[in-house]
């Protein structure tokens, strides 16, 4: 599959806005946010939401038609995307009147706040997932068609918001062992959860050449394609990045989405200096982006099957 | 009713002409342009909504040219329906036609990526996504001459390869040859049931020659004598 950027940087973007956002109100709502004041408690939601509107920005420059962008909001009885579009629309009216109430009423939390902040960290969590789906619910590209695909999503989200969450409290001066071992936690759970999809995609399954063609009980191979240069589905679904490539992008995407952050999160809390959590945070965007670089990457579309691939 | 199309793989002799007919009708039809980028370029391309590849069946010696054209299967399940976000991308009850409403169309390509048989495909001009209607602006036209409301591509095909009808009608010609041909579905396993069926090619008769008597003598010096001097 053709890797577009405006939709890598839309996923990576808002999943860890979104991702923020939740924790941030997760830990705020529950009490355990060690906040000093109200305007360290503002950023963290700010941030989240800036991230998640300039993700949502960029999902709508790969559309080619955005006047109808609208109408996305029409189908969502069936379509992942629709329920998206509906989820990130929704969670924007509870996130904007929770983060009013923190500025009106401070760090203590009312009833309205714990009411909105649930509903606005429901549809944060909600809305990730369904970004998910739109790949997973896709029964023409095998390596996307599980479920792990949404876990993924969800927990790359969460882990980057995570990561971000104890940046900036650090930004802060605030220095708290719980959190960032919380973040530890959740990039560790990531990358454990990435690695079992690498792994699960391995595994070949779904329709070859011969169901594609009909003819199962014979080898089949192309002969031509009957055009002489790309097509829309060339270019589309014909993106093919090597093997070498992959194995290469793969170890950045460990290396700098799980390893790093790690070490240096463990440098933190074995007593470094807390700014050493910025850095992590730039090398776990940087290894998340190429993570989802590589989710499309090397996704291959059973289309491809007719233009000569034996199996995806 | 649901219309679609037989396409027998036996008589089809892959000459595109069904695929340059679809795209001549349908570029000044209702849904056209199916607009080109440098058709007179080194790599031209553009919008069709008719493919035909070409495959080798079999190991040698015994292997098999299949020319195997491709165009919407109007599925009965259709994914491209089901996760299209506008509802620009529907099923018309009354035929089974799949068909997309250009004007709501937000060209986000998902309904191409749920599409395994590679149906539909991006006008990059006019930022939507376009997809064979089955001629519904031949088949339902009145003015034409009942034997011309057929898709293009039907009318065109110079080997009777193709053929358009309807798949609830158990006496119609694609039911009957369907069913005697044993036409097949492709990638059946996904679940889409698409409509549009392939009949396989037929296996060459073999002709009997355990009853074949050996020549006598005399008729075999005959046939010795009429080849040596038949020039």
């Amino acid at each position: 599959m053709h890797p577009a950027l405006s939709v890598i940087i839309f996923t990576v973007l808002s999943g860890a806005g979104y991702g923020l956002f939740s924790l941030v109100t997760l830990l705020h709502l529950s009490g355990r946010y060690p906040a000093s004041g109200q305007t360290e408690l503002v950023t963290q939601l700010g941030l989240a939401l800036a991230l998640i509107t300039l993700g949502l920005f960029s999902s709508t420059l790969h559309l080619h038609n955005p006047k109808n962008a609208w109408r996305a909001v029409m189908r969502v009885r069936t379509s992942w995307l629709s329920r998206e579009a509906v989820c990130a629309l929704s969670f924007y009216p509870f996130a904007l009147i929770y983060l009013w109430q923190v500025l009106q009423v401070g760090v203590e939390a009312g009833p309205l706040m714990v009411l909105v902040g649930g509903i606005a960290l429901s549809l944060a969590l909600l809305t990730v997932f369904t970004t998910g789906m739109i790949y997973a619910s896709l029964k023409t590209i095998r390596q996307w068609h599980t479920a792990l695909t949404p876990a993924n999503y969800l927990l790359l989200g969460l882990a980057l918001g995570a990561t971000a969450l104890v940046a900036v409290h650090a930004g802060f001066g605030g220095r708290s062992e719980g959190l960032v071992l919380l973040a530890l936690g959740l990039l560790l759970l990531a990358g454990v959860m990435k690695g079992l999809y690498y792994l699960w995609i391995r595994e070949v399954s779904g329709p070859s050449l011969n169901t594609a063609t009909g003819f199962t009980q014979a080898r089949v191979r192309l002969l031509d394609q009957g055009h002489t240069a790309g097509t829309f589905l060339t270019r589309e679904f014909g993106f093919d990045p090597g093997a070498g490539r992959i194995r290469r992008v793969r170890l950045g995407v460990f290396g700098f989405g799980f390893v790093l952050p790690l070490l240096l999160m463990g440098m933190v809390l074995g007593g470094g200096s807390s700014l050493w959590l910025a850095p992590a945070l730039m090398s776990a965007l940087a290894g998340i982006g190429l993570e989802r670089w590589l989710f499309f990457a090397e996704a291959r579309h059973g289309v491809m099957l007719y233009h000569g691939l034996q199996r995806t | 009713m649901r219309l679609g199309l037989v396409i027998d793989l036996d008589t089809c002799v892959g000459c595109h002409a069904c695929a340059v007919a679809c795209k001549q009708w349908n570029t000044s039809g209702t849904t056209g342009p199916l607009t080109d980028e440098s058709p007179y370029g080194a790599a031209p391309t553009g919008v069709w909504f008719n493919r035909v590849r070409h495959y080798e069946v079999g190991d040698y010696p015994h292997t098999k040219t299949v020319n195997m054209p491709l165009s919407c299967m109007h599925c009965d399940d259709a994914a491209c329906v089901t996760v299209c976000p506008t509802g620009a991308s529907y099923k018309r009850r009354e035929d089974g036609i799949v068909l997309v409403d250009q004007d709501k169309c937000m060209g986000c390509n998902l309904c191409a990526w749920a599409c395994p048989y590679g149906a539909r495909e991006l006008d990059p001009q006019d930022g939507v996504m376009k997809k064979c209607t089955l001629c519904i602006d031949r088949i339902y036209d009145g003015a034409l001459a009942p034997e011309d409301r057929q898709p293009a591509c039907v009318i065109t095909c110079p080997a009777h390869a193709r053929h358009f009808g309807d798949f609830d009608d158990p006496d119609s010609a694609v039911s009957r040859l369907s069913r005697e041909r044993g036409g097949r579905k492709l990638m059946p396993e996904l679940g889409y049931e698409p409509t549009n069926t392939y009949l396989p090619p037929r296996s060459a008769p073999t002709v009997p020659t355990a009853d074949v008597r050996r020549g006598s003598l005399m008729s075999n010096v005959k046939d010795w004598v009429n080849k040596a001097i038949a020039r």
